[in-house]
């Protein structure tokens, strides 16, 4: 087997397949529209990645910022950690959700973003994922810094594992009694509701695309990694791109770039180059961590471990189980859509999900990494990571970090449990079990 | 012989275990880790192989009558003798440090004086050394350091004094060298070492002197067969912690998770539990019926209720670390201490104490504290299964294990509990017993090589 790619000791530039470079250039792109969004006379809804109305907020030409994202993006670029501290310093707990605070120090810093440019503030904040209560306190929390108007959707937890006609109406009688009109007296726009259904055809092809890029790692070897590569592959259809002409030529692009690698019978792009030899096949619970994402990544391809399915590429939505946003049912698509969001789905309905991938995709294992400031993931992860070990019998692991708080990555002790963990998965595989012999106590004098 | 070392590099501690290729123990060995943990592998494999070498001297005599019931009385001898030797030879290398120190423009002034009181400090050392290392000789640590920095420190005191020298100037010329000599890898003819502790109990070519001599020529015989023997290293394994700093390759390298499990299997087949209380780390493995891994669980952020733990509070009482489990079960009423926080608990001993309760309440309350903690990484990793094998270095602190056993039944009913007498070389012993599937199927591969070319 060729061995995985070896670290170098300086890290080198990053490689990156054209993909990446055309998502890089769609984000800087709206990052750039947002600068210009005052002098352009452009209106600015926030909203978060869960729930993401994208292409509702498109039909009243509002631009869409997402804290959340913005985070990421901070995260990514070592950023965070002042911004973290200065939310400290205005008297936000240690325990608050990091994007949060990563948002409210980057306000008190003047509100630079990512790329160093300004971030308009919001004319109005959507809030239209209700699982998670952190949400609810952060646009509060906005809505005293902006004095904006606010809609707040409730989106019911499907406790019982699905969706009913009951809860599908009362969303619907939200879009249409709140949501809609007051984006429409936010923005001046009158809402077209065939302008909404261009936007969703070109969701569900994006969608389509994306899905089969996705299930790709169900080849051996895997042409991408559904984590810390799939992180890129999401990044324009879960924040300000989803239902536009752009995000569906890029996963297009994307799609037939993952098919040339299939052909080729190649692994996985990573930061250090192409990774040959997949010697681990894992399906991760949970989001990555940020501030160290490189250093993180390069733990895994450097053992030779691929993240062929994770659920955190679904919490923007998820496509693979067959929804996709439907253009002759056009509120109610919506609905089904925020309804159907990984984390409102509930513990069961994950544990399923999860089972499932490390079935279909042939995985080793099951890695959890569990964010001490985001209870929305983490609530439940060992009873949800005890089942799927129990229902696939495949060995699973647990880690610790944090989103955007460089304090909580303890790079020794994750790199020894993901070590103990893939020499643990390699034990159990050998299935030449060789017996131990029983040493005596004391049997050297 | 062909022989397999594993060695666990711990944040405190560095331990070797021997095996040979019939899964026998034939050495341990154990040393501080210091930071350094090269030198810790060197001091650690050489304690594995002079413990080796005890082994087969002991079943040399034992095959030719042992002694007349004389054999563990010899042994002993024996070992101390090969003790001293390694000590004044450690001494000797300190004594050239702390001279070379003197160097330095600094002693100028008063260089000559310093060096007659240093030679008369290493007189001393060396003339009271061999009852340091004599029948009946109790010390509190093995290790060179602690050994030899106690003596010099109380010797150096009286010769400042009657040479007229300041005290500090000698504290400071040994702190200085202590740390190079403890640093520098040890220094190798352990043979050489054996065969002049054997003529310090048996007499030499020159006639028959000490306490053995009327044995010379069985024991001559038979310890000199055993030390000709040649401990053939075939195949190392490294785990712990400082295994990243080692030049080891990938195959010579498995995580202490594995280890500990298979370790823990090794001296209790029955096991399917495992808890290690290491230094910095507390660990829960389960493990199945041939010693693999099926979960584990680490502490998380934070080194709570860990064994440094347990070194910080010794450290707040101004005690030894081995003196808090024999306080700790003297206690008839436990203090409730609710910080697993290393810090914390600091600061409420100290509040406890000032509120007049009894050390050992205190202690014993720190001691349930720590291994509450555990409970929560062992429920984490899936709860405890019949057989429990505790393991590191904490299994040996009786109040802690006092806690557990209670903290076990309360949970989980009746659990055999395993404790080995030798859990601290848990690790080491499962890296051993890989080393030892590694060689032999090298070994294999080679032989079907050869019968393939």
């Amino acid at each position: 087997m060729t061995q995985p790619p070896k670290a170098s000791a300086k890290q080198k530039d990053v490689s990156k397949d054209s993909s990446m470079l055309k998502q890089k250039e769609m984000i800087a792109g709206h990052y750039r529209r947002l600068s210009t969004a005052g002098e352009d006379g452009r209106k600015v809804a926030a909203t978060f990645v869960p729930g993401n109305l994208n292409e509702l907020i498109m039909c009243f030409d509002l631009l869409n910022n997402l804290p959340e994202v913005n985070a990421i993006q901070s995260g990514l670029r070592k950023e965070s950690g002042r911004y973290v501290m200065e939310a400290e310093k205005l008297g936000h707990s240690e325990d608050v959700c990091t994007y949060v605070k990563n948002d409210l120090g980057m306000i008190a810093r003047g509100n630079v973003g990512p790329y160093g440019l300004q971030l308009p503030d919001p004319d109005v904040l959507l809030l239209s994922y209700t699982g998670c209560f952190t949400f609810m306190k952060w646009f509060e929390l906005l809505r005293e810094q902006y004095d904006c108007e606010t809609i707040m959707m409730h989106t019911p937890y499907t406790g019982d594992g699905k969706i009913t006609q009951n809860m599908r109406d009362y969303m619907v009688k939200q879009l249409k009694e709140e949501v809609i009109p007051k984006l429409e007296r936010v923005s001046g726009v009158k809402f077209d509701i065939d302008r909404l259904r261009e936007y969703l055809k070109e969701s569900a092809r994006a969608e389509d695309d994306l899905v089969w890029v996705l299930q790709s790692a169900k080849n051996k070897p895997s042409p991408i990694d559904a984590y810390f590569g799939g992180i890129y592959y999401i990044g324009p259809i879960f924040g300000a791109f989803r239902g536009t002409k752009e995000a569906t030529e890029y996963y297009g692009a994307l799609r037939a770039e993952v098919q040339d690698r299939l052909d080729a019978h190649q692994g996985p792009v990573t930061p250090d180059g192409e990774m040959d030899g997949e010697k681990y096949r894992l399906v991760v619970e949970g989001p990555p961590n940020y501030t160290s994402f490189r250093d993180f990544w390069k733990m895994f391809y450097e053992e030779g471990a691929v993240v062929v399915a994770s659920s955190y590429t679904k919490v923007g939505g998820v496509y693979d189980f067959g929804f996709r946003h439907d253009p002759d049912n056009p509120l109610e698509t919506l609905a089904d859509y925020c309804l159907g969001v990984y984390t409102n789905r509930s513990l069961p309905q994950r544990v399923e999900m999860l089972a499932s991938y490390v079935n279909d995709y042939q995985a080793d294992g099951l890695l959890v990494n569990s964010i001490k400031s985001c209870n929305s993931f983490s609530a439940g992860q060992l009873l949800i990571m005890r089942e799927v070990e129990k229902r696939t019998g495949k060995p699973a692991a647990f880690i610790e970090s944090d989103l955007v708080d460089p304090r909580y990555f303890s790079p020794a002790n994750i790199k020894n449990r993901l070590e103990s963990y893939f020499q643990m998965i390699e034990q159990k595989r050998a299935g030449k079990h060789v017996e131990a012999g029983h040493v005596e106590a004391g049997a050297a004098a | 012989m062909r022989t397999f070392t594993g060695i666990d590099l711990g944040s405190t501690t560095t331990k070797a275990v021997l095996m040979d290729e019939n899964q026998r123990v034939i050495g341990r060995g154990i040393t501080n880790s210091r930071s350094n943990y090269d030198t810790a592998t060197r001091v650690a494999s050489q304690e594995a192989r002079i413990d080796a070498h005890m082994m087969l001297c002991h079943r040399a005599l034992e095959q030719v009558g042992g002694l007349g019931g004389r054999l563990e009385e010899f042994l002993g001898d024996l070992e101390g003798a090969f003790r001293l030797e390694q000590f004044l030879e450690q001494l000797g290398d300190l004594e050239e440090t702390c001279l070379g120190q003197l160097r330095h423009e600094r002693f100028a002034s008063v260089r000559d004086a310093a060096k007659v009181a240093l030679a008369e400090v290493f007189a001393r050392l060396r003339e009271e050394a061999p009852a340091l290392f004599g029948r009946g000789a109790k010390r509190k640590s093995d290790f060179f350091r602690d050994v030899a920095g106690g003596r010099y420190l109380a010797v150096s005191e009286a010769v400042a004094r009657d040479a007229g020298l300041s005290y500090d100037l000698l504290l400071n010329v040994y702190d200085k060298s202590i740390i190079e000599v403890e640093n520098r890898p040890p220094g190798g003819d352990i043979k050489g070492k054996f065969r002049r502790a054997l003529s310090a109990l048996i007499g030499d070519s020159n006639g028959r002197s000490g306490p053995f001599a009327d044995q010379r020529d069985a024991v001559e015989r038979a310890v000199g067969a055993a030390l000709d023997i040649e401990l053939d290293d075939v195949f190392l394994v490294g785990t712990g912690y400082g295994r990243v700093t080692l030049p080891f390759s990938k195959e010579h390298i498995r995580s202490e998770i594995l280890c500990h499990g298979l370790g823990a299997h090794m001296m209790h087949p029955g096991t399917r539990t495992v808890l290690d209380i290491g230094g910095q780390d507390t660990k829960g493995i389960q493990v199945d019926a041939n010693g693999i891994v099926e979960n584990f669980q680490m502490n998380d952020r934070c080194a709570a209720g860990c064994g440094r733990y347990l070194g910080y509070i010794a450290d707040e009482m101004k005690m030894g670390l081995h003196e808090l489990g024999p306080m700790a079960i003297k206690s008839e009423k436990p203090v409730r201490i609710n910080s697993t926080c290393t810090v914390f608990a600091g600061a409420e001993l100290r509040d406890r104490l000032s509120l007049g309760e009894k050390r050992e309440d205190i202690l014993a309350g720190l001691h349930r504290a720590i291994i509450l903690r555990a409970m929560s990484i062992i429920s984490r990793s899936g709860g405890i299964a019949n057989e429990f094998t505790f393991t590191g270095g904490v299994a040996k602190n009786e109040a802690a294990v006092r806690e557990l056993r209670k903290l076990v039944k309360e949970n989980y009913g009746e659990v055999t509990i395993n404790i080995n007498p030798e859990s601290i070389y848990t690790g080491a012993l499962g890296a051993a017993e890989f080393a030892r599937r590694a060689g032999e199927s090298a070994a294999f591969e080679d032989a079907r090589a050869g019968v393939n070319s």
